[in-house]
């Protein structure tokens, strides 16, 4: 048998790290407190100390060698505790950077989501207030641009350091055909798709505590059999949005091309399943946040409480890259055939 | 986590695709169709001729739990009759665990040859959700046992071989305590089969049983331990053998009509297709969860709740949009001229009411998956 659905004994290390280095030093009062822009810098050198930045890079350039799977595990773990740092987007630009300061975490690397506009702009890109590189697509290139982080950018629902940056001005180096950008994108599917597997498993955490401590009626409100039920729906969204995402990494980290039979079920591209994890996990955390604030019942709604802080993650940390219903019209014709329209 | 399958389960699901191939033709499936019989002999007598009944069976088999897996998801993604086959395998395993050596002996082969069909009677037309309350009774004079009562729902006693049947054997007791489960051969004397027809053609039964005399080799897992026993079916169930990729023979039928007529094109349809093959691989990648936890020597009872509960809606949801994206064309029902995906589409959205119901409904799952999974109370 070589189907092994359990975490490897370095990937349980490095959750067990990762987990406990986040609720030391970034428990929500952090998040907090780097509202409006999400961003940390404080928190962005201890985990420049623990190898971080560097970790999915090469040991030639002095990166830590770690699998797509690997970083998975990290990315859940800072959807957990909403780490108001960009190592998502930095470690997936790093799939085709490997600038020393970059692998050291001293320079901050992300991508743009989409291509630059006519102007040669990248428009909302995460991380963008703070990364002092940029990867991205403009017109037929993969470009990459080094330029000063405007270190501020427009405020929004959540917190996320979006910032436009242009693709033209800096010191730019193109680094291939546009094509060369999809294991880029991918690579930042997946890994966003984890954190939102920790966002999701975390407001689940809340509303199941909160449900428990709440009293009305003379009991717990947990032990109503509607609030039971809305809340026994989130583990499957959690534990299949885990179990996809990491197919996804899995796919990706292979050498054969994958495949796309449908008809049987046999999918083990890696595109279509980062493209699947990335749709299924946004809905999951949409749906476990805002459950999870529902039983909160008023508090859910007070800025007081942190579920407030996981919903507008949940939604902000996806949509970045669009509409739900454009990554699934893409989905469709990768497995059934593009349509003309 | 390694999601490739071996070399050696590789050659097993090809050797299992053909087999299909060459057993589940279109006449077949048009026979369960008919009949509401959803089982096929020469399909069940081919793998069991080849020793796949035997290797699959739970606990009993060399093959490991990713093989039965493999099986019944193949069986189900080819829309292949194979809940009589399901039945008899999940309950060889639970002789296998539970029986003594003589019932092995005597009840095994007949399964695993691919010959003879178990049917469950636990469910009773007062108690379903509560089957723990049921009321056929079994008493014990010298050597025998006199069992009399009735059971509802029993799927397949117009074809089994064997019963496998829970009684209150113990009044006095708590309604968990006080139960025995046995086994014994349909064609005992003073069981009846009436049949009981459903809205998604499948035939069920009622069953009853008048002054059915057995012995004690017909005890399964010891007197007054029924529920254990039960306990141990349902996690068979709830786990890899089937229900979960449900919705796969309708999206073949349902695209290929799409693209014929060409409404394929239309952004809803595609976003629904694309969420429907998301669903499909969620879905699969949790049985094979459970087939792993199996494996390795776990017990996916609470596992196959959340697949269970997950798989199920995704199909009725699956079913309820294809239709209404055929329109009036989705009315139409088999070998009626324009009938959307061969009629399949009217089909599933008839048939797939039934599975937020049966082995245990979806509310029953979620109270499971809130007491054992998220920790909370017993509910009010
Ligand atoms: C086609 C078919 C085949 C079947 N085959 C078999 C078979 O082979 N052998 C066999 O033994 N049985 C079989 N069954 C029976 C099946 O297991 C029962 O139908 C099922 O367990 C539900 O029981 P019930 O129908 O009595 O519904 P009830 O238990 O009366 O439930 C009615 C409704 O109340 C809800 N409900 C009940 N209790 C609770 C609770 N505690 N909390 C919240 N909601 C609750 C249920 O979810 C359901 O929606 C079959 C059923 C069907 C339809």
């Amino acid at each position: 048998m070589t189907v092994d659905l359990g975490l490897t004994s370095d990937q349980e290390a490095i959750a067990e790290l990762f987990d406990g280095f986040f609720s030391n030093e970034s428990p929500t009062t952090i998040a907090r407190a780097a509202e409006p822009f999400g961003f940390d810098a404080d928190l962005w050198s201890k985990v420049i100390e623990l190898g971080a930045p560097g970790m999915g890079s090469a040991a030639e350039v002095g990166g830590g060698e770690a699998s797509l799977s690997d970083l998975v595990v990290v990315a859940e773990a800072v959807g957990r505790s909403i780490a108001p740092i960009p190592l998502i987007e930095h470690l997936a630009a790093l799939a085709v950077l490997d600038d020393a300061d970059l692998v050291a975490g001293s320079a901050i690397a992300t991508l743009a989501l989409r291509p630059a506009d006519a102007d040669g702009l990248w428009r909302l890109v995460p991380a963008g207030v703070v990364a002092d590189v940029v990867v991205g697509v403009d017109g037929d290139d993969l470009v990459v641009v080094r330029s000063a982080p405007p270190m501020s950018g427009p405020r929004n629902h959540a917190s996320a350091p979006l910032a436009d940056r242009s693709a033209r001005t800096g010191d730019r180096t193109v680094l291939g055909p546009a094509s060369a950008f999809q294991p880029v994108i991918d690579r930042w599917k997946v890994l966003t798709s984890a954190a939102l597997v920790g966002i999701a498993e975390a407001a689940q955490k809340l509303g199941v505590d909160y449900v428990m401590e709440r009293e009305q009626f003379g009991v717990p409100v947990g032990s109503f059999q509607a609030v039971q039920h809305g809340l026994a729906d989130l583990p499957v969204l959690i534990d299949g949005g885990r179990l996809l995402t990491h197919k996804a990494a899995w796919a990706l980290g292979r050498d054969e091309s994958g495949i796309l039979d449908w008809r049987s079920n046999d999918i083990t591209d890696g595109t279509a399943l980062a493209a699947m994890a990335f749709v299924f996990t946004s809905d999951g955390a949409a749906v476990a946040t805002d459950r999870s604030l529902h039983y909160h019942g008023g508090y859910g709604f007070a800025e007081e409480y942190d579920i407030q802080l996981y919903y507008r993650r949940a939604r902000g940390w996806s949509l970045v890259l669009g509409d739900p219903t454009d990554e699934c019209l893409a989905l469709s014709d990768r497995l059934y055939g593009p349509v003309e329209n | 986590m390694d999601f490739s399958l071996s070399d050696d389960v590789l050659a097993y699901r090809s050797k299992i695709r053909s087999i299909v191939a060459e057993t589940v033709t279109p006449d077949v499936i048009e026979r369960m169709h008919t009949t509401g019989t959803f089982d096929a002999p020469e399909l069940n007598r081919a793998l069991g001729t080849q020793g796949f009944l035997e290797r699959a069976t739970p606990g009993l088999g060399v093959g490991d739990p990713i093989e039965l897996w493999v099986l019944f998801n193949e069986l189900e993604k080819a829309g292949a009759p194979y809940d009589g086959l399901a039945v008899a395998l999940m309950i060889a395993g639970v002789v296998n665990l539970l029986g003594t050596d003589e019932q092995k002996e005597r009840i095994l082969p007949s399964i695993i040859s691919g010959e003879a069909l178990v049917c469950m009677g636990y469910s009773e037309a007062d108690y379903g959700s509560d089957v723990a309350s049921i009321k056929t009774r079994a008493v014990k004079d010298g050597d025998e046992w006199t069992i009399n009562g009735s059971k509802m729902w029993t799927t397949m006693a117009h074809e089994a071989r064997w019963l496998i049947l829970l009684t209150r054997t113990d009044v006095d007791l708590p309604k968990h305590k006080g139960l025995t489960m046995f086994i014994l051969p349909m064609d005992t004397p003073g069981i009846t089969v009436d049949p009981v027809h459903t809205l998604g053609t499948e035939r069920t039964n009622a069953t009853y049983y008048d002054n059915v005399r057995v012995g004690d080799e017909a005890v399964l897992g010891g007197v007054n331990n029924g529920w254990r026993t039960m306990v141990s079916v349902l996690a068979f169930e709830r786990g890899v053998m089937g229900g979960s990729n449900a919705a796969i023979p309708l999206l073949r039928h349902f695209h290929d009509w799409a693209q014929e007529v060409g409404i394929f094109e239309q952004p809803i349809t595609r976003e629904r297709m694309a969420r429907a093959a998301i669903d499909m691989q969620v879905a699969s990648l949790l049985t094979q969860r459970s087939a792993w936890i199996a494996a390795s020597g776990g017990s996916p009872g609470l596992e196959g709740s959340m697949t269970k509960v997950f798989a199920a809606e995704a199909y009725q949801r699956i079913s309820r949009w294809t239709q209404e994206t055929a329109g009036p064309l989705g009315l139409l029902q088999f070998h009626e001229a324009g009938a959307a995906g061969e009629g399949f589409v009217e089909y599933d959205a008839r048939h797939s009411p039934v599975v937020t119901i049966y082995g245990g409904t979806t509310e029953i799952n979620r109270n499971n998956i809130a007491e054992r999974h998220l920790g909370l109370p017993k509910s009010r």
